[in-house]
């Protein structure tokens, strides 16, 4: 195997071209096809009928909700809804798919032709770039294998593979990019920020609880490269990526493992490929070099679907604020700009933040804890903000008790990393690890006189009215009470302990 | 009730014993008893049952009886009994599709067919044996052996409903259903002097029915008069919201069409393209006199000419096949019926294709195998594509001649009952037998076929297939029901009534 080439030489040498597959997993009442339910997280093989199940004589019904949702998405990815299309078989045989076809579409998606601006943040500025979305179609989700024994944790090579057919028949919808030209060494934050939007969008639109940790968002990466002039390489398809931040990662990893397979003049591999989380890195998964026939053909099972116009229309108007738009109004409500924008959505932060401000938390203060602390501690543990435990109603409490004095930023950072830790509520850790500024006078001024005590040139310094150096004391009875001393009434004790008045 | 009847229950119409139970005269667990009687008489040589329900039959009796005795409202089929083809799920009973692959397989669920048997009070006796899968017009591929026809146990009984049509013939059942996707109602019909009729594509519920060619089987009902078949069909038909290709309109009322049973001033064409080469002479000869009665009972015959049905056959066996290799997919051996060479050391590929091999017979693989051919990449266009604008061009043709008559009329089948291991090893042979029944499959409209007369060649039935436009199944059972009353006064008695004893 080659060494992978550099990042910032691979992008200097090569060009990338990325296209991105993501799936959604639509967060209707009922499956695609049957009014089986589709909650997450149930006992296996639980929420199952013969319809989904794919028994010997059933037949599917097209949930009207599901094509509902799937043209909002369609529209607000500035899509044409066409007037008339067809659900196709794809066939082929796998266990997850109880019927060996999975019901989808072919040739005739039910969205086509729409775009998608993203923002991203660079040295000189915000940079916007459209990707152009080909299609938007609909299709049903299969099962869950799990194989259980073997090394690969893949079907081959496993003592025995369980089957939960809960997710099949969810309904699922397809979203492909155009190929992504001209990003150059952006490319995996353009991948990531377009990812983030389309995430955005979905949550605005309610259509989908777009959560990658449990699947209902799930991206495939498509990457090549070719030298500047020549014509585009050949692509690999990475799958497995189930964070925002892995999406990054991913087209990363790849671009530089595929530069320094052709700067090594090797030939890329027209594969699937996985990412790992733990290493950062992708795998060969299956080869692509010879396309598998899916054997297409319309479902003769379906009648095809042929939205009213007017109905279409209706769902356009009814559509919620664009995120971009979204995003422009609350910058101005929080009175920051572009830039301070681009961080938050870069960071993943934007909605936590505005969560935190519904929660009732000022702006600027919910902005410093999001960007600031919590972004930093989810960049060291390689996770993103929202999954580290600490909720708006979280921030709004130590925002209360840094108002009311109970607690400083110090302390404050120590109350988060409690929550992180999984020791309970704001309230719970302030208690146990005692965690209040000392507010007791009597205490205060102990420590106050132990500090002059030890440094009596400083004592002598600020009675002699060089009140700046009292710096020195309120930091000696600081570190004395864990900071747990509210640092400004230290420093009012102390002079007036000396009786200097500034 | 007379006591010829009492006597003689088995060879009362469907009609007549319903009236006699909702009259008292009768209860349905004599007229059931009657029928479990005749099936373990003569079924051994007829072997119409694959699967006789003696105790879910009585109880279901015995349910009519009580109901009545309470003074409930019963349907008007209420109490009489009724064979089913063994291709429909009905929960509890095992239901194999004449296939080894699915022995053992007990539906959990009732086809929408069999549900509104259930509605209508029609007891089930059992399930009728079936060519595999629907593929075969002699249910010779049937896995558990061939039924065999009352007229002459040495000769087929058609197929693929040939158990159904031969209970009702050998009186072992007053009603059966049946499903039809090239002719498997109608030819059996023809071939064992009973009624059978191909309703309306989407005028009763597939769901229930395990797919051969979804976008063109349906069932239908199986008798020996044309009121019984109006009766049947009327308990089955209607939209049925699990059947996305179900037709939501009302359906025509086609009991008072039988009822009605007059055709002066109907139009009636005589499809040019569906007799001469290839028709027994016998056929013919009946045919063209029951063509006679029909002018001389007031209406207007006229020759029309459909070209393109030259290519239905061709057509059909693409479809059918393409479709026929998606919806036999699902029987892997993952989920129910057979599992071969799992030993646990073999992989799921291998496990799969094991069972397909040992669970199919040979005619279904051929059909998987054409169709897995003509919906491969490169091959789509030429064939599925090409046979689908066939398919649109039988409708027009169909739809010029309904411009000018209001039903059409042929020979159901081209020849009388062949000999059982005949054409077995001849595909082609057997195929020619659904040459005048299969257009009206792919244009989704509507057929009976009614018995009109025996051979003079070989004293074997000969069946003539009216074909209706779509939706307007009631003009079958008033054109049928004027012949059937016509043939009768001249015979004194329905053809049935010359089968040999058994």
């Amino acid at each position: 195997m080659t060494e992978p080439m550099p990042y910032a030489e691979a992008v200097a040498e090569f060009e990338p071209v990325i296209g991105l597959e993501v799936h959604v997993e639509l967060g209707t009442e009922s499956k695609m096809f049957c009014s089986c339910p589709t909650a997450f997280g149930a006992e296996p093989n639980t929420q199952v009928c013969p319809v989904c199940l794919g028994l010997p004589g059933s037949m599917p019904v097209m949930n009207g909700a599901a094509i509902e949702s799937i043209i909002r998405m369609g529209l607000a990815l500035n899509c044409s809804v066409v007037d008339w299309c067809r659900m196709a078989r794809k066939n082929y045989f796998y266990p997850d798919m109880p019927k060996d076809y999975q019901v989808s579409q072919y040739d005739e998606p039910i969205c086509v032709d729409g775009y998608l601006d993203v923002t991203v943040t660079t040295d000189d500025g915000p940079r916007v770039f459209r990707v152009e979305i080909e299609r938007v179609h609909m299709e049903e989700d299969t099962g869950k294998l799990t194989h259980a024994g073997g090394a690969t944790g893949r079907i081959h090579g496993a003592d025995y593979s369980l089957v939960d057919y809960n997710r099949a028949g969810i309904p699922l919808v397809e979203i492909v990019t155009r190929p992504v030209t001209g990003t150059g060494a952006l490319a995996p934050e353009v991948a990531r920020a377009y990812v983030t939007e389309l995430r955005d969008i979905m949550r605005g639109l309610g259509v989908s609880d777009v959560k990658m940790e449990e699947g209902s968002l799930r991206c495939d990466a498509n990457v090549s490269l070719n030298r500047p002039g020549d014509e585009w390489g050949t692509r690999s398809e990475t799958k497995n990526v189930n964070s925002l931040r892995s999406v990054e990662r991913a087209v990363r990893s790849e671009i530089e493992r595929q530069a320094g397979v052709l700067a090594a003049g090797g030939r890329v591999v027209q594969e699937t490929r996985h990412f790992h989380e733990d290493t950062g890195q992708t795998t060969p998964g299956r080869s692509k070099e010879q396309a598998e026939d899916y054997r297409y053909f319309p479902e003769p099972d379906l009648v095809p679907i042929a939205p009213d116009p007017a109905w279409v229309e209706q769902l356009r108007a009814a559509l919620p604020e664009q995120p971009s738009v979204h995003r422009a109004r609350l910058a101005e409500q929080w009175g920051i700009g572009d830039f301070e924008m681009a961080t938050l959505v870069n960071a993943g932060v934007l909605g936590l933040v505005e969560e935190t401000v519904a929660a009732g938390v000022a702006p600027d203060a919910a902005r410093k804890w999001w960007a600031g602390e919590l972004t930093r501690v989810a960049n060291e543990r390689e996770v993103e903000p929202g999954e580290l435990g600490v909720t708006p109603a979280d921030i709004g409490r130590v925002e209360e008790l840094i108002a009311t004095g109970s607690l400083n930023d110090k302390l404050a950072r120590q109350v988060f990393e409690g929550i992180m830790a999984g020791e309970g509520s704001a309230d719970e850790v302030v208690a146990a690890r005692g965690l209040a500024v000392v507010s007791d006078d009597g205490a205060l001024l102990a420590a106050i006189d132990e500090a002059l005590a030890a440094q009596p040139d400083v004592a002598e310094k600020i009675k002699g009215g060089k009140v700046q150096a009292a710096g020195a004391i309120v930091g000696a009875v600081m570190k004395a009470t864990r900071g747990q001393a509210d640092a400004g009434k230290v420093r009012d004790l102390l002079l007036e302990r000396l009786g200097v008045t500034e | 009730m007379s006591s010829a009847m009492e006597s003689d229950l088995i060879h009362q119409s469907a009609a007549t014993l319903a009236q006699a139970i909702a009259e008292g005269e009768v209860s349905s667990r004599e007229v059931t008893q009657a029928h479990l009687d005749r099936i373990a008489a003569v079924d051994d040589r007829v072997h119409a049952f694959l699967y006789v329900d003696t105790e879910g039959a009585l109880a279901a009796a015995e349910a009519v009886d009580s109901r009545r005795a309470a003074g409930e409202e019963l349907g008007p089929l209420a109490g009489v009994p009724l064979a089913l083809k063994d291709v429909l799920a009905m929960k509890g009973v095992p239901t194999t599709c004449g296939s080894r692959i699915l022995e053992g397989w007990r539906p959990p669920y009732d086809a929408t067919v069999v549900e509104r048997l259930r509605a209508a009070d029609v007891v089930i006796l059992g399930k009728t044996n079936m060519d595999e899968f629907a593929m075969g017009s002699s249910t010779e591929h049937s896995a558990y052996g061939p039924t065999h026809n009352p007229w002459d146990l040495d000769r087929i009984p058609g197929g693929s409903g040939g158990g159904s049509a031969a209970a009702v013939a050998a009186f072992e059942a007053p009603l059966a259903i049946g499903t039809d996707t090239g002719g498997s109602i109608r030819q059996p019909a023809a071939v064992t002097g009973t009624v059978g009729v191909k309703p309306t594509y989407g005028g009763v519920s597939r769901f229930g029915l395990v797919a051969l060619a979804s976008s063109l089987d349906q069932a239908g009902p199986c008798t020996r008069t044309v009121m019984d078949a109006a009766l049947l069909h009327a308990a089955i038909g209607g939209h049925d919201p699990r059947d996305s290709t179900s037709i939501p309109d009302a359906m025509p009322d086609v009991v008072a069409a039988a009822q009605q049973a007059d055709v002066r001033g109907m139009r009636i064409g005589l499809v040019r393209e569906l007799s001469g080469e290839g028709y027994q002479a016998g056929v013919e000869q009946r045919f063209r006199e029951a063509v006679h009665v029909l002018e001389h009972l007031g209406a207007e015959v006229v020759e029309v000419s459909c070209p393109i049905f030259d290519y239905a056959l061709g057509a059909y066996y693409l479809i059918l096949p393409s479709e026929c290799s998606s919806n036999l997919a699902r029987f892997d051996g993952m989920r129910y019926g057979l599992r071969v060479g799992d030993d646990g050391e073999r992989s799921v590929e291998e496990v799969m294709s094991l069972t397909r091999e040992a669970g199919f017979g040979a005619e279904v693989k051929r059909r998987i195998m054409l169709g897995t051919y003509a919906l491969s990449s490169g091959y789509y266009d030429a064939y599925y594509g090409q046979a689908q604008k066939v398919r649109t061009l039988i409708q027009r043709d169909f739809d010029a001649a309904f411009a000018q008559c209001d039903v059409l009329v042929s020979p159901t089948a081209p020849t009388t009952a062949f000999k059982l291991g005949e054409k077995v090893d001849d595909p082609l042979a057997m195929y020619l037998n659904d040459v005048a029944t299969i257009p009206v499959n792919l244009a989704g409209n509507c057929a009976m076929s009614l018995p009109v007369g025996l051979a003079p060649e070989d004293s074997l039935p000969v069946g003539l297939q009216i074909m209706a436009p779509a939706m307007a199944d009631d003009r079958l059972y008033r054109v049928g029901s004027a012949l059937e009353g016509a043939l009768q006064d001249r015979w004194g008695h329905l053809l049935i009534e010359e089968a040999p004893a058994l």
